[in-house]
C-alpha cells in the first residue's frame, strides 16, 4: 500500500483566523477517509488547499507524490472533485457536462462516450443524460456531479459534503453509490461531513476536526470504543432492581453497574451474548424483567467525547440560516 | 490498472479545451433563447424608430444633422446601431465569467488541468462569435431597411473593427467581472459603464453636432473609435482617418483585454 497522500502540518490563515491548523495525515490507496466536523471547523478549507484552489500558508502536502503547490498542474490530473456548491452547467444536459469536462481534462476522445455510459450506468443515471441540469431533482443533479468526480478515472476522489441538501432517501442511495464507487473502481475517496451517521457508514477511517485541528484520527470503532464501552440496559418491574442488581455484582464479566431500583445499566463488553445469562439470574430470582436493550457508543458519543460538544450544538443557527439563504438563491 | 500521467504543466494554448469551451457558448446561446431575442431587440429598436423618422427629417437637409451632402441619417446610424450591438454583447460577455462563478461552474473549470489563458481564450472566442454573429444580423436587417452601404471590398474591413471592438469591452467587461464581480448588483455597474460609452460617442450624431466640450469626452472614449472605422469601411464617412481609428481602438484593446487577462489568470477560483 502507499500513501497516496501525505499532510505535513498544513496550515491556512485568513488574517488573524486561522482555519486550518497544522493537520497531518496520510491516506492509504483505496480507503475512505472521512473528516468530520460542524460548519465552519476547516474541513472545507482543507479540501480546497488539497485540491489547489487555494494556496496554504504554511506546511504542505503531497497528492501522488505530487506537491499541491509547486506541482499543481499534475495534481489537478489525478484528482476528481466534487464540490459542496453545485457546480455544473445548469443548461447544458448531464451529458455534455461529463463530455466537456472529460475533454478539459484530456481525456482520448474514443474513450469519452464508452466512459460516460460505464459512470451513467454505475450510477443508475441513464435515461437522464439527456435533460438540462436544471430540470434534474436535486438527487439526480448530486449524482451527476459525483459522475463527473470520478470521469476521468482519478487515484484520489475528493467529496465536500456529498449529501447535504439531500433529503434522507437521497442521501442513503448516494452513500450506496459511494460504496459500490469504491467496489468497482478501487478509487481511494477523501470526504467531509457533518453528519455523523454518513462518516460511521461510508469510511473506513474518520479524523474529527473542530476548530481547524484534528482532534482523533482513527476507524469508526476504535473512535467509539474510546468514547466509551457497551451498556446493557435492563428495565424490571417497580422495587425488584436492587435485589437483582447485587445478584448480578457478583458475575466475573461484570465491569460496572448502575441501578436506580427499576432501570439497571450494566457495563459489559460484548453486551449480546451476556442476555441469555441476565435473563437466567432474572428467573432464578423471580425478578419479571420487562425490557432488555444494547446500547452501542455511538460516533454521536465519540464526537462528544473528543471535542466536548455534540455537532448540533456546535452548528450555529446562523451558519444554517446563511447556508439554506445561499442555496435558494441559486 | 496502471495510470501514468505526466507531470508538465498545462499548454498555454490548449486546443481541444479551448473548443468545448467555445462550444459552450454556442449552446448556450441558443438554449436561452430569450437572450437571443432581447439582444437583437434594443438594435432593431434603435434603428427603425429612432433612424427611419429622423432619416425622414434629415432628406429634408443632412447638413442640420452635420451629415455630409447626400448622407441619409439611417445610413448614418447603422453602423453606430452596429457598434452598440458589439459593445452591449461583449461588455456582457466579457463579465459572464461572473455569472460562472456565481452558480459555481467556475470552480470546476479553473481547477481542470488547463491553463488560465486557455480557459479564457475559449470563452473569450465563444463571446466574440455570438457578439459578431449579432452584429451580422443587424447589418443585414440594416440592409433590408434600405440603409446604402459602401459598394466597395472596404466594406469587409468592417469585420477588423468589429473584432477590435469586441476584443477592447470584453477586456473591460473581463476587468470589471473581476474586480468588482463579487458586488451585489453587480449587474446595474455594467449598465452603469455601458449607458454612457454609448451616448458619448459618434454613435449616434456626428462629432459636428456635439457642443464643444462634448466633443473632448467623445474623443477619450474608445468606443467612439470603434464606431467610426465602422462607418468609414460600411459607408465611407468618417470623423477621423481609417488608420488613426484602427491604431486607437486597438491600442485600447490591447490593453483593456490585456489587463483582463491578467486579472483573470491571478484571480481566486474560490
Amino acid at each position: 500500500m502507499m500513501d497516496i497522500l501525505e499532510v505535513n502540518d498544513l496550515t491556512k490563515k485568513f488574517g488573524d483566523f486561522v482555519a486550518v491548523d497544522h493537520i497531518s495525515f496520510t491516506l492509504q490507496e483505496g480507503e475512505i477517509f472521512g473528516f468530520l466536523g460542524p460548519n465552519g471547523a476547516g474541513k472545507s478549507t482543507a479540501i480546497k488547499m488539497l485540491t489547489t484552489i487555494l494556496n496554504p500558508t504554511s506546511g504542505e502536502a503531497r497528492v501522488c507524490g505530487y506537491d499541491i503547490v509547486r506541482e499543481r498542474d499534475a495534481v489537478r490530473r489525478n484528482i476528481g472533485i466534487v464540490f459542496q456548491d453545485p457546480s455544473s452547467d445548469r443548461f447544458l444536459t448531464g451529458r455534455e457536462n461529463l463530455r466537456y469536462h472529460a475533454v478539459m481534462y484530456h481525456m482520448p476522445r474514443r474513450e469519452i462516450e464508452k466512459r460516460i455510459d460505464e459512470v451513467l450506468e454505475l450510477l443508475d443515471l441513464k435515461g437522464r443524460e439527456n435533460i438540462p441540469i436544471k430540470d434534474c431533482s436535486a438527487g439526480i443533479q448530486r449524482r451527476f456531479e459525483v459522475a463527473r468526480g470520478f470521469m476521468t478515472r482519478p487515484r484520489l476522489l475528493f467529496l465536500d459534503e456529498p449529501t447535504v441538501g439531500l433529503d434522507m432517501q437521497a442521501r442513503v442511495r448516494l452513500w450506496s453509490y459511494i460504496n459500490k464507487l469504491r467496489e468497482e473502481e478501487a478509487i481511494t475517496i477523501l470526504l467531509t461531513t457533518h453528519y455523523i451517521e454518513e462518516a460511521d457508514y461510508l469510511c473506513d477511517r474518520v479524523g474529527i476536526i473542530d476548530h481547524g485541528k484534528i482532534v482523533a484520527l482513527d476507524t469508526p470503532q476504535n473512535l467509539k470504543d474510546v468514547a466509551g464501552r457497551e451498556t446493557v440496559r435492563v428495565e424490571v418491574a417497580n422495587g425488584r432492581g436492587t435485589r437483582f442488581a447485587d445478584a448480578l455484582r457478583e458475575m466475573e464479566w461484570m465491569r460496572d453497574i448502575e441501578h436506580d431500583g427499576k432501570e439497571i445499566r450494566l457495563g459489559v463488553e460484548d453486551g449480546e451474548s451476556r442476555i441469555p445469562q441476565i435473563l437466567t439470574v432474572a428467573s432464578r430470582m423471580g425478578v419479571p424483567v420487562t425490557s432488555v436493550e444494547v446500547v452501542r457508543p455511538s460516533l454521536e458519543d465519540a464526537f462528544l467525547h473528543f471535542t466536548g460538544k455534540t455537532i448540533r450544538e456546535e452548528e450555529g443557527n446562523l451558519q444554517d440560516l446563511r447556508k439554506a439563504r445561499r442555496r435558494r438563491r441559486r | 490498472m496502471a495510470r501514468v500521467k505526466n507531470s508538465g504543466t498545462s499548454r498555454l494554448i490548449d486546443p481541444l479545451p479551448i473548443y468545448i469551451m467555445w462550444l459552450r457558448e454556442m449552446k448556450r446561446m441558443f438554449r436561452v433563447k430569450a437572450r437571443l431575442v432581447s439582444n437583437l431587440l434594443m438594435p432593431i429598436l434603435f434603428l427603425a424608430f429612432l433612424g427611419i423618422p429622423l432619416s425622414l427629417v434629415s432628406a429634408n437637409g443632412s447638413e442640420m444633422f452635420g451629415l455630409p451632402p447626400g448622407v441619409d441619417f439611417l445610413d448614418f446610424l447603422a453602423p453606430g446601431i452596429v457598434g452598440m450591438t458589439i459593445l452591449f454583447s461583449s461588455l456582457m460577455g466579457g463579465a459572464s465569467v461572473v455569472w460562472d462563478k456565481e452558480f459555481g461552474f467556475l470552480k470546476e473549470v479553473m481547477v481542470a488541468p488547463v491553463s488560465r489563458f486557455s480557459i479564457l481564450l475559449g470563452r473569450q472566442a465563444g463571446a466574440m462569435t455570438i457578439s459578431i454573429g449579432q452584429a451580422l444580423i443587424i447589418l443585414l436587417l440594416a440592409a433590408l431597411m434600405g440603409v446604402n452601404f459602401q459598394n466597395s471590398p472596404i466594406v469587409l474591413l468592417s469585420i477588423v473593427f468589429m473584432v477590435l471592438t469586441g476584443a477592447t469591452f470584453m477586456g473591460l467587461g473581463l476587468i470589471l467581472a473581476t474586480k468588482l464581480g463579487e458586488m451585489e448588483g453587480f449587474m446595474s455597474i455594467l449598465t452603469l459603464f455601458q449607458m454612457p460609452l454609448f451616448f458619448m460617442s459618434v454613435a449616434l450624431f456626428p462629432l459636428e453636432l456635439m457642443p464643444g466640450w462634448f466633443r473632448y469626452i467623445i474623443c477619450l472614449n474608445p468606443f467612439t473609435y470603434g464606431v467610426d472605422g465602422l462607418r468609414g469601411t460600411l459607408i465611407g464617412v468618417s470623423n477621423f482617418p481609417l488608420l488613426l481609428d484602427f491604431v486607437v481602438i486597438f491600442a485600447w484593446a490591447a490593453v483593456l483585454a490585456g489587463l483582463g487577462t491578467h486579472f483573470f489568470s491571478t484571480m481566486e477560483a474560490d
